[in-house]
This record gives structure tokens, C-alpha cells and sequence, in this order.
């Protein structure tokens, strides 16, 4: 059963972090990928640009509209994700736990939706 | 003959429900579905059994019916099975061999893994005490809603919520390791324990289905002493129902008035039940049990019911006993509540003013403003201390606070009958 990891982090923790931390911060992430990996549950990952980048659409009385901005106003923002594929939601939750993004925002899992 | 076959059917839905629902939806996953096979098997049950005689296993029997019925349901869904549904199937089927009924022994025993699965951490701890009470012991989700003070709409849609995040998230149907028992398993004894206060909360003894929701949750005790003999805060929490449920009885006056415990006739207790208490303590602490570290919270609080029980069977309670089991419970949860409970037990070794002093220190908890006991218990400990006015005030927001009309009266008594009072 494949899972969506979606990752919720406040963005401007980012900006001010030192390089170094930075630097740390990634290599968490890259470990994480890589214990994905290795363990042959990673479907597909990525991270995402800033949700200043984002661009919301939606149809108001037949006209659509474009809102520069992400759809939910929060501090913390979809930032990346990862799809796994494993036995169950316990599972699923047990490596949402050790994701990087635990320690500083929400990791939102959720079932893949099988057609 | 057709009574009979009626009684029959209803011991087994009773007996058997939660082991056939238990195995049926394990594979799937799918509670509703589960539950609703088994509803036509008892329907059919019901019709055919006084006719053709009762089967010689019925659990068997219901399980087969059930089975059809589910296999039937998932081929329904879809038009092409998923590779899910087809290893459901598979396993139903491969159960049911040529359609050869199970020797009982032969069914697996999944109950356990589905009190977890209705306790799991990602199900609202709310919804999680009434979905036992639905999943297990087949309640109807309007007589579960009265329990719990929600309308029978509300509860109907957060029981069918949890079993679909259940079957869509894939929420296991399994037991979980040493590890993760400890805290997966407080989650179950909270939600029975839950379920007996809900019951246990209904004073005035006329509600018959809040009643009855007590002797569920002793139900699933036992149920679960079977299941887990050697985890002693089980043994715990049933010894804890066991000593409330037997003085029930003695709660109220024939007249339905309010009792406390100091003045119940205890010839009312059910002796019984206080036996098969003590027994399960015991069996708490025994050597069979130990080797789990700590003793839990539902051990405390049953041994202090026990001691209670057993002060009143001597004439004088073992005062300083009670005060240090209760020091353990405010260590071990950190629960206002206890603390409100141990000043009464250290007015009886310290005297009234130590117990308010301690009284005090809880008080800076906000939650506890709102707490009917907490201002009971301050307005008896000032009523003893010859604070009068102090008392009347305490009872006054006791009796605001409290729902229970029979209880509410009770403190209204117990307020006017202060000396030095304006006649009401």
C-alpha cells in the first residue's frame, strides 16, 4: 500500500539558519532518502520550491481564478514529500517518525487512493 | 423450540460476535462490511434455526452464512477486484474449505488485534471507547450516543469515520510487539475504563443503557484478562471495575436518594464480586505477572478500593496505607483528580488542615475550578474544620457544577444541614 509523507515546515526557519545548519539540516534529509531507499520503500520523493512560489487556481461562477500564493494561509507550508509503499499504516508511521520534518514542523500521512 | 433457537442465537451473538468480526474483517480490513455479513447471519439465523434445528456448532454456522455473504459484498464492489480484494477472498475461501463449517478451535482468535485496531493512535481517542462498545459488543450507535452525551447523528458519523480511516489508511489488525505494548495498551484499559465511567457516572440508577455500559466494560475486563493473563494492570483495571460495580447496589436508597460510601449498608455490596476483586488484585501481583517494572495506575486504584472495602469491613480504615497508594497515583499520573482524593485520606491522619494546605497546592490548576469533586471535597474538609461559611460557599459552586439531579440534592442536604445557616 503506497502512502503520501506530506511535509508541513515553517519556511522561514530556513533563512535563518546558519550554512552550517543548513548544511546539517540537508544531510538529514539525504539520510532519510537514503534509508528509503535502502530499505526498498521509496516510491518517489521531492521538495518543493517556496510556497511564495505557489500559484492557487480555482473556478468562481464559471470564470477561473488566479491567486498569487499558496491555497492555505499557515505558517507551516507543503514543503516536500515522499511517497512509500508499504504493508500498512503502521508502517507508514513509523518511518513519518523518522523523518527530519518531525523535529521542526508536521509530517501529514496519508493512503494512496488505489483505482 | 423457536425460543430456543432465539436464546440460542443471542448467547452466541453475544459470546461470539467479537471473535466472528474479528477474523471476517482482518484481511480487509473492513469493519462495516464485517459487521453487516454477521447481521444477516444472525437474521438468518433467526429464521431458519427454529425450523431446522439448531446447528451443532452455531459459531461455525454463522461464520460460513457470514462468509458468503462477505464474499458476495466484496465481489459486488468492484468489477475488477483489486489484488486486495483477491487475496480477502482467497483467504475467506481457502477458510472455508468445500464449504465444510470450521471446527471452532480452528478459528482464529484475532479479538485481541482488534482492540488494538479500535485503539490505534491514529483514531480520535474520543471515538475510540465508542467504537469497542460497536465493534466488539455489537451496540447500536443511538444507545452508545446517549452513553456519551452526543446525538445519535454525531456518534453514528464518527463511528462510520474510524472504521472507514480503519479500512482506507489500512490501520493493521495485529498485536503490537513488547515494544510498542506498554502505550498501545494503556490505550485499550483507558477506553474500557472509559466506557465503566460512563456507565458508573449515571447516579441515578434509572438510565438503564448507561447501566448496562458497566456491565459492557466488565465484559471486556475479562475479555481481556483471557486475552493478556500476565499484563497485570489488566488484572488491575477489571479488579477496579469489580470493586465500584459492587457497590452499586448500595449507591442509592430505595427511594433513589444519593448514599456516600461512609453511610452505604454494606450487606447491599455484592460480596461476590468483591471476592472475584480481591482475586484479581492479587493475580495483579502475583509472580505470574511480575517482571513488568512499574505497578500501574489501575492496580493503585484498586488497591485503594480495596482497602476502602476492606476499612469497612473492620471498623477503621487503613488511613496512612490509603495516603501512600495515593502519593504513588499523583506520582505516577500527575492527576489533579488523585490529589483531591488524597487530601480526603490525609485528613484522616494529618487532620482537616493539613489536607486543605495540601488542597491548595492543586488549585492552581485551572481545570480543577470547573471539577464538581474538588469543591465537595474542599467543602467538606472546611465544614469539618468549623469554617461554616467557607463550606456554604464551596457546596454552593458543587452544586452548580454537578448534572446529576440525585447528587445535586444530596449536597444541597448536606449545605443546609450546615450549622449557623440562614433557613432556606
Amino acid at each position: 500500500m503506497q502512502y503520501l509523507l506530506a511535509l508541513y515546515v515553517d519556511e522561514s526557519g530556513w533563512e535563518k539558519m546558519t550554512p552550517e545548519q543548513q548544511k546539517q539540516g540537508t544531510g538529514a534529509y539525504m539520510a532519510y532518502a537514503e534509508a528509503l531507499k535502502s530499505a526498498g520503500v521509496l516510491v518517489n520523493s521531492n521538495r518543493l520550491r517556496p510556497s511564495a512560489t505557489a500559484t492557487t487556481m480555482r473556478t468562481t461562477n464559471g470564470k477561473t481564478q488566479v491567486l498569487d500564493g499558496p491555497f492555505a494561509d499557515s505558517k507551516e507550508q507543503l514543503a516536500g514529500y515522499y511517497l512509500i509503499d508499504v504493508a500498512d499504516l503502521d508502517a507508514a508511521m513509523t518511518w513519518a517518525g523518522r523523518c527530519p520534518a518531525v523535529q521542526h514542523g508536521v509530517v501529514e500521512v496519508r493512503a494512496i487512493w488505489t483505482m | 423450540m423457536h425460543e430456543q433457537a432465539h436464546n440460542l442465537a443471542e448467547a452466541v451473538a453475544r459470546n461470539s460476535r467479537a471473535k466472528l468480526v474479528a477474523f471476517l474483517a482482518a484481511g480487509s480490513g473492513d469493519l462495516a462490511a464485517a459487521e453487516d455479513a454477521l447481521s444477516d447471519a444472525f437474521a438468518t439465523a433467526l429464521s431458519l434455526w427454529p425450523a431446522e434445528g439448531c446447528p451443532a456448532n452455531p459459531e461455525a454456522w454463522l461464520l460460513t452464512v457470514a462468509r458468503r455473504r462477505l464474499i458476495d459484498h466484496l465481489r459486488r464492489q468492484r468489477e475488477i477486484p483489486s489484488s486486495d480484494d483477491l487475496e480477502q477472498l482467497a483467504e475467506l475461501s481457502d477458510f472455508a474449505g468445500a464449504g465444510a463449517a470450521p471446527a471452532e478451535d480452528d478459528l482464529p482468535d484475532r479479538r485481541l488485534a482488534l482492540l488494538f485496531a479500535c485503539t490505534h493512535p491514529a483514531i480520535d481517542p474520543v471515538v475510540r471507547a465508542p467504537l469497542m462498545l460497536q465493534v466488539v459488543l455489537g451496540l447500536e450507535a443511538a444507545q452508545i450516543a446517549s452513553s456519551f452525551l452526543v446525538s445519535p447523528a454525531a456518534m453514528a458519523q464518527r463511528l462510520v469515520r474510524a472504521k472507514t480511516k480503519i479500512r482506507d489508511a489500512r490501520i493493521p489488525f495485529r498485536v503490537p510487539n513488547r515494544s510498542e505494548l506498554p502505550d498501545r495498551l494503556d490505550a485499550v484499559l483507558d477506553s474500557i475504563y472509559a466506557c465503566y465511567s460512563e456507565g458508573w457516572a449515571e447516579a441515578a440508577g434509572t438510565d438503564v443503557a448507561r447501566r448496562e455500559l458497566a456491565g459492557e466494560a466488565i465484559f471486556l475486563g475479562r475479555l481481556l484478562v483471557e486475552l493478556l493473563p500476565n499484563e497485570p494492570e489488566v488484572w488491575g483495571l477489571l479488579a477496579l471495575m469489580l470493586y465500584a460495580e459492587a457497590r452499586r447496589p448500595a449507591r442509592r436508597r430505595a427511594d433513589g436518594e444519593f448514599v456516600p460510601f461512609t453511610q452505604q449498608d454494606r450487606r447491599l455490596w455484592d460480596q461476590g464480586m468483591i471476592d472475584e476483586a480481591d482475586s484479581a488484585l492479587r493475580r495483579a501481583s502475583s509472580g505470574e505477572t511480575i517482571g513488568r517494572l512499574l505497578i500501574g495506575r489501575f492496580q493503585l486504584e484498586a488497591a485503594i478500593q480495596s482497602a476502602h472495602v476492606e476499612g469497612a469491613r473492620t471498623g477503621s480504615a487503613p488511613w496512612s496505607s490509603i495516603v501512600g497508594l495515593y502519593d504513588a497515583l499523583v506520582q505516577l499520573t500527575g492527576s489533579p483528580v488523585a490529589s483531591i482524593n488524597r487530601a480526603l485520606a490525609l485528613a484522616e491522619v494529618q487532620g482537616t488542615g493539613a489536607a486543605l494546605k495540601s488542597l491548595d497546592g492543586v488549585s492552581a490548576d485551572p481545570r480543577i475550578h470547573s471539577y464538581q469533586p474538588y469543591w465537595a471535597v474542599r467543602a467538606n474538609l472546611l465544614a469539618r474544620t468549623g469554617l461554616n461559611d467557607q463550606a456554604r460557599h464551596a457546596y454552593e459552586i458543587a452544586i452548580g457544577l454537578e448534572r446529576d439531579p440525585v447528587v445535586r440534592r444530596y449536597l444541597e442536604q448536606v449545605r443546609d444541614a450546615l450549622p449557623g445557616g440562614l433557613a432556606s
